[in-house]
């Protein structure tokens, strides 16, 4: 299980970490990594935040405070809020469901949450479409509106929570709750003074991912929103449209805003898991 | 067992399930529906044009040139994280993690700046002839980055589990530094490696935003199986744009299908 976390970046509960320094030869191999990793990775994001400054401070204001870009920024943070909370409480229920009941294909099922990370993104933008958008068999339809970007978002970020929660309640000792049973508790009581507490910086860590994850998405988005400005258009999509229209300088500065909320956020997923650890101990 | 607590079970497997069902399970099937409800006939025919057969080849091409390049410098990169020591570990072994944070679109436009034919090292190589961004080589870019993390995620704590032990005695009895990796760190690590492997081969064919920025969308040329997608989308041809989808679902599931099966070879 925690193999699967790790597949959405997950931070690894405490393990038992043994370690010691050795010799030279690792430090080759993490020098010529290292190289590898700046060309990829490092050298192209610097050139990100280099150009978002080569207009100078006031077209960096300029870029990040124009109307649309605001728009989509406003949106993409607001939408990601809305699915983030959606996740808590769904996320906590499907993974509390997978440890705590026992039903028929449950280990398919339980297969099944990781597939909106192995669906490519364009495909999962398709699939919603095909059953909710204007030509799909359901009730109503909810192509190019805003509720179809928080289900496209709700889609992708699916696993984040489920996937964080799931070990955590694996190995919650039941001791506890059935002492709290036992002195009268309600299960709601027990939930909410036993088990709920235990699982916070699990649930935090997996919505911080998730958050993470929906403020940058683009390809499930890109189909199913229309991609109308100040309406649906959220901001990776803006900034797709400026570097289509050669705007590179002030899509760089809209890039770093985002570069550095979802830095912010993954600061703050690590740092609930030292908490949680330091707490395990 | 109470018949109130029963009851309450039941809602929560009844609301937990539903919502699967409707966000994930039938929408996956309409798909399927859809592409096979004239038969398989027009399903294939979508899938064997030229453009598709193009686009299909060329995502193989990206998973075999940019799975290797990862799994070579993830387990070394692993490697130098947990058995090494030096300076800047801890911020090098953030930046491992950071294309996890990294919109792909940002992606894209990072690798315009570096390697487009005015961008930082792409002057240089467009005076000699080289094009990376609107060809393979810059896409192969954009997928090596999105898919870096993963090999290095599932190597690392299974070398810290593992321990030194078996590599020290290894190399007191005269074992060289190479035999040490061959006979005794690489098949202690081999199900973290494969691990690793099916989750970068999973980013690295469904990769999207990063590509469609660099590709140029080229039809026939520059055209993944994701990009193949869209395109066939926006051309209102949706027979198409659902068998290609089909296929990468297939592909998907394939891929859950590995990490169940290692999931529990690894638990013996």
């Amino acid at each position: 299980m925690s193999a699967r976390a790790d597949a959405l970046g997950l931070p690894r509960r405490a393990g038992r970490a043994r370690r010691r320094g050795r010799a030279a030869g690792p430090a080759i191999g993490g020098a010529l990594a290292t190289a590898y990793l700046s060309l990829v990775v490092l050298i192209p994001l610097a050139a990100v935040v280099a150009e978002s400054t080569s207009g100078g401070a006031a077209a960096f204001w300029h870029a990040v405070t124009s109307p649309q870009a605001v728009a989509a920024m406003r949106f993409t943070v607001a939408v990601s809020l809305v699915v983030v909370a959606l996740n808590v409480v769904t996320g906590t229920l499907i993974a509390w469901v997978l440890v705590r009941d026992e039903f028929p294909w449950k280990r398919l099922i339980n297969a099944l949450i990781d597939l909106p990370f192995a669906l490519p993104t364009i495909v999962a933008g398709l699939v919603l479409l095909a059953l909710y958008g204007p030509r799909g068999p359901a009730p109503f339809d909810i192509g190019f509106t805003r509720i179809a970007v928080g289900l496209a978002l709700a889609f992708v970020t699916l696993p984040f929570v489920v996937r964080s929660v799931q070990p955590v309640l694996m190995e919650l000792d039941r001791e506890m709750e059935e002492a709290a049973t036992s002195l009268g508790a309600r299960p709601r009581t027990v939930f909410a003074r036993i088990v709920l507490p235990n699982l916070v910086p699990a649930i935090a860590a997996g919505a911080g991912l998730a958050f993470a994850r929906a403020l940058g998405e683009f390809g499930s988005v890109v189909l199913i929103s229309g991609n109308i400005p100040f309406k649906t258009e959220v901001a990776s999509v803006f900034l797709f449209g400026q570097i289509e229209s050669d705007n590179r300088a002030g899509a760089a500065a809209v890039s770093v805003v985002l570069l550095v909320l979802s830095f912010v956020l993954l600061l703050f997923v690590s740092w609930v898991a030292t908490r949680g650890q330091r707490r395990a101990r | 067992m109470p018949a109130s607590s029963r009851a309450s079970r039941l809602t929560l497997r009844a609301a937990a399930l539903g919502y699967l069902a409707a966000l994930l399970a039938i929408p996956v099937a309409m798909v399927f529906y859809r592409t096979f409800e004239h038969g398989l006939g027009p399903a294939w025919e979508a899938v064997t044009t030229p453009a598709a057969q193009h686009a299909f080849w060329l995502t193989v091409t990206m998973v075999a040139i940019a799975v290797p390049l990862n799994t070579i410098f993830g387990v070394g990169m692993a490697l130098a994280l947990v058995r090494g020591r030096w300076r800047g570990k801890t911020l090098v072994s953030a930046i491992v993690d950071l294309p996890f944070a990294v919109s792909p679109v940002v992606v894209g436009l990072a690798l315009i700046l570096v390697y487009g034919n005015t961008g930082w090292i792409g002057t240089w190589l467009a005076s000699n002839g080289i094009r990376v961004i609107f060809s393979t080589p810059g896409m192969v870019l954009a997928t090596v980055f999105v898919s870096l993390p993963f090999v290095v995620r599932e190597v690392v704590p299974v070398l810290r589990e593992i321990g030194v032990e078996q590599e020290d005695a290894a190399r007191t009895l005269g074992a060289s530094a190479a035999q040490t990796f061959w006979r005794i760190t690489l098949p202690a690590i081999r199900w973290g490696v494969a691990y690793g492997v099916i989750l970068t081969t999973a980013r690295a064919l469904g990769e999207f935003g990063a590509v469609a920025v660099v590709s140029g969308k080229i039809e026939g040329q520059t055209e993944t199986m994701t990009l193949f997608v869209e395109q066939r989308f926006q051309a209102f041809d949706l027979t198409g744009a659902y068998a290609a989808s089909v296929v990468l679902a297939l592909l998907a599931l394939a891929v859950i299908g590995t990490m169940t099966l290692l999931d529990r070879r690894k638990e013996n």
